[in-house]
């Protein structure tokens, strides 16, 4: 596979004064796992849909396979396999009827029955078959959804938050059958609010406002994060984390246990120095030390510089 | 992917599409036993409670006469009067106001009045043999006028109808018992009641079929498949035509066997007038699962347009006796049609051909709905 599979100039979605998406460009490669990180509300969902032909664009155009998605919509249907964000089987069919159903969808004819066992086998379903979908529990049921979306081996995959409503356990299996599934060739878009899936994929888009605000490998993002990371250690009192939030070259403070993780602008010189001379003020005698940015740190700073300075993010 | 490139191929799948949306449906109703319930208990309530308990016909009213003729045959007029068992005299006063004084006392509901020339007036052809007054604020009471006047003296005299009194009968009341002699509701109610039924549930269950699956979540899913949305409304409607043939069986059956009403006309004259009817009523539903949101939504819709149906479409109320807006209203229900076929298929042995204008309309009806909702239906979110 070569080339994009999917591609999208000034993409934009308006709900009527809302701008749900707001002019986003794509490129996206064919056989990667690539991710939409974001807030709810970011236009992640939106932008999915406009993908697979669900919502029609206010502006601008999109194309998958080089086919548009507003005149071919019909002809991607077929090549796509589509997960939403709320579970969408029927609650009153059984695991099997389920995969019948949307197997006679997509045309599957003979060769419906060994698909359907190979998928069932393939997703841990053999002894939930006769188990009618509305009694399974959401890591069954989104073992169920994906099976169902790769039921007729589509090229490419749309997840919608697929593990939003799903154990820890279950979201690793989950990520490794994804990772299998790019193996086979296919392209996946996958939208998430967890920091530890969206570090998974080859590529990733952070979203804020209906907004692509950065876009790279999770690696590129993490080196290129415009801020110090420094851990700071006995300054955890609510005090003092409103004094450094109000440092204009602070772009965001985390708690974590005993340490604060500070993200200091590029721009300050020596931030160390001044982190510990502001608390010094306040009569605390803090330990700081420079550490490695995460994924996170990538996120806080690139939706804060987008909102204006406001603690939107996440 | 197995989608054949050719038009026959394309049709192929298009059909297979639909036949699966068609048995999904069918499995989904077998296990909603609630819903299944409704398919065969409404039309079985349905039929026994307007069939025993709501009875259109006057029996045994209280009458006053007065017979200033006092002949044997003014006697035998009474006496016939009394043998339909419509009327049962409570009280013989010596004067016609004294019969008006007992009317607006509300002491007897008609009144009797033969002249002392009963005998010449009935050999003339001109002059009202008698008067019989109806006390016209009892809306069902206005029908005993028409129904006496086909008492067996006059008809064979060859007479005209009784006068009514003006002040308490306000019009001449049409004669309409010629297909059921015996005058029984039942008769009418059960060819009626089958045209109400398939309103009631078909409207109700098409509308929730199609919303319930954009209240799950289900269409979300649904129309990022391949299925055109052609397919998905047909697919889903066609359980219920059969529903609603079971349901126009199960009526007939209830109504053979609980009040006699027989068939007169053709079965299969009954059953394709039926079939136009449900695809007018489904048209219908569908219509309204465009409009609404939610089942709960969906269900007042179909509440809108039943309470209509019901009122105006001549099934309680005489259709003629209705003010002019309320018949233009009653023209655009199917019901108002379907009840005219019915009747004369059912009663008066009437072919399908010879109620054209009727089917017709309902045929206009359904091409209306359908455009409407196929182009209300978009195969998109937004």
């Amino acid at each position: 596979m070569t080339g994009e599979a999917i591609s999208a100039r000034g993409l934009t979605r308006r709900f009527g004064a809302k701008v749900a998406v707001d002019h986003i460009d794509l490129d996206i490669p064919a056989g990667r796992i690539y991710g939409f990180l974001g807030p709810n509300g970011s236009g992640k969902s939106t932008t999915l849909r406009m993908l697979c032909g669900l919502l029609t664009p206010s502006e601008g155009h999109a194309e998958v396979f080089g086919l548009s998605v507003e005149k071919d919509a019909e002809s991607i249907r077929r090549r796509l396999g589509y997960m939403p964000q709320k579970f969408s089987l029927w609650d009153d069919l059984t695991v099997e009827e389920n995969l019948r159903f949307i197997g006679r969808m997509y045309g599957l004819g003979a060769e419906l029955t060994p698909r359907i066992e190979e998928q069932l086998k393939t997703y841990w379903l053999e002894s939930l078959r006769a188990q009618r979908a509305g009694s399974m529990s959401g890591g069954q049921r989104q073992r169920l959804a994906l099976a169902a979306a790769t039921l007729h081996a589509p090229e490419l995959l749309l997840l919608d938050e697929p593990t939003s409503a799903v154990d820890p356990q279950s979201r690793r299996d989950f990520w490794e059958r994804l990772f299998a599934l790019a193996e086979d060739g296919a392209t996946i878009l996958v939208s998430t609010h967890y920091m530890d899936e969206a570090e998974r994929c080859h590529g990733l888009a952070i979203l804020a406002d209906g907004k692509i605000v950065i876009e790279g490998s999770p690696r590129e993002l993490m080196d290129r994060v415009g801020a110090d990371v420094l851990e700071v250690e006995g300054a955890e009192s609510t005090e003092a984390v409103s004094a450094l939030r109000a440092l204009p070259w602070v772009h965001g403070v985390t708690q974590l246990g005993v340490r604060l993780r500070v993200l200091a602008d590029r721009g300050t010189s020596d931030p160390a120095a001044k982190l510990l001379d502001v608390l010094g003020k306040l009569g605390i005698r803090a330990k700081i030390e420079a550490t490695h940015p995460s994924l996170e740190d990538v996120f806080v700073v690139a939706t804060r510089g987008r909102n204006g300075g406001t603690e939107k993010a996440a | 992917m197995s989608a054949a490139p050719g038009g026959g191929g394309r049709f192929v799948a298009a059909w297979r599409r639909l036949i699966a949306v068609a048995s999904k449906e069918v499995r989904q109703l077998a296990r909603d036993r609630p819903t299944f319930g409704m398919i065969v208990g409404v039309p079985l309530m349905q039929i026994t409670l307007f069939g025993f308990a709501i009875n259109f016909d006057v029996r045994h009213l209280a009458t006053a006469v007065f017979d200033e003729a006092n002949s044997s045959m003014s006697r035998e007029f009474v006496s016939q009067l009394e043998a339909t068992q419509v009327l049962q005299v409570v009280s013989r006063p010596a004067s016609s106001s004294e019969v008006d004084a007992l009317l607006r006392e509300g002491r007897v509901s008609v009144g009797v009045v033969i002249p002392a020339d009963f005998e010449r007036r009935l050999a003339g052809n001109t002059r009202s043999v008698a008067q019989i007054l109806v006390d016209g604020s009892q809306p069902t009471l206005t029908g005993v006028a028409a129904a006496l006047a086909e008492m067996p003296p006059l008809s064979r005299h060859g007479m005209g109808p009784f006068s009514g009194d003006q002040r308490l009968v306000p019009r001449r009341i049409e004669i309409r018992t010629l297909y059921n002699p015996e005058k029984r509701t039942a008769v009418q109610i059960v060819p009626a009641l089958i045209g109400v039924i398939l309103t009631m549930t078909m409207v109700v269950f098409t509308a929730s079929a199609i919303v319930r699956e954009r209240e799950r979540g289900n269409l979300e899913l649904l129309i990022a498949t391949p299925l055109g949305r052609l397919e998905l409304m047909v697919g889903k409607l066609l359980p219920y035509v059969v529903i609603g043939l079971i349901q126009v069986t199960l009526i007939l059956i209830a109504g053979r066997l609980l009040f006699g009403v027989p068939v007169v006309g053709s079965i299969f004259d009954l059953y394709g007038a039926a079939l136009m009817f449900i695809a007018a009523t489904l048209g219908l539903g569908l219509f309204v699962s465009t409009l609404a949101q939610t089942q709960f939504q969906a269900f007042q819709f179909a509440f809108l347009t039943m309470l209509p149906s019901i009122l105006l479409s001549g099934f309680m109320f005489p259709f003629e006796g209705m003010p002019k807006a309320a018949q233009w209203i009653a023209q655009v229900l199917p019901l108002t049609h379907f009840n005219v076929i019915i009747r004369g298929v059912m009663l008066r042995g009437a072919a399908l051909p010879e109620v054209w204008p009727q089917l017709a309309k309902l045929a206009v009806f359904l091409t209306i709905m359908l455009t409407i909702a196929v182009l209300r239906f978009k195969k998109r979110l937004d």
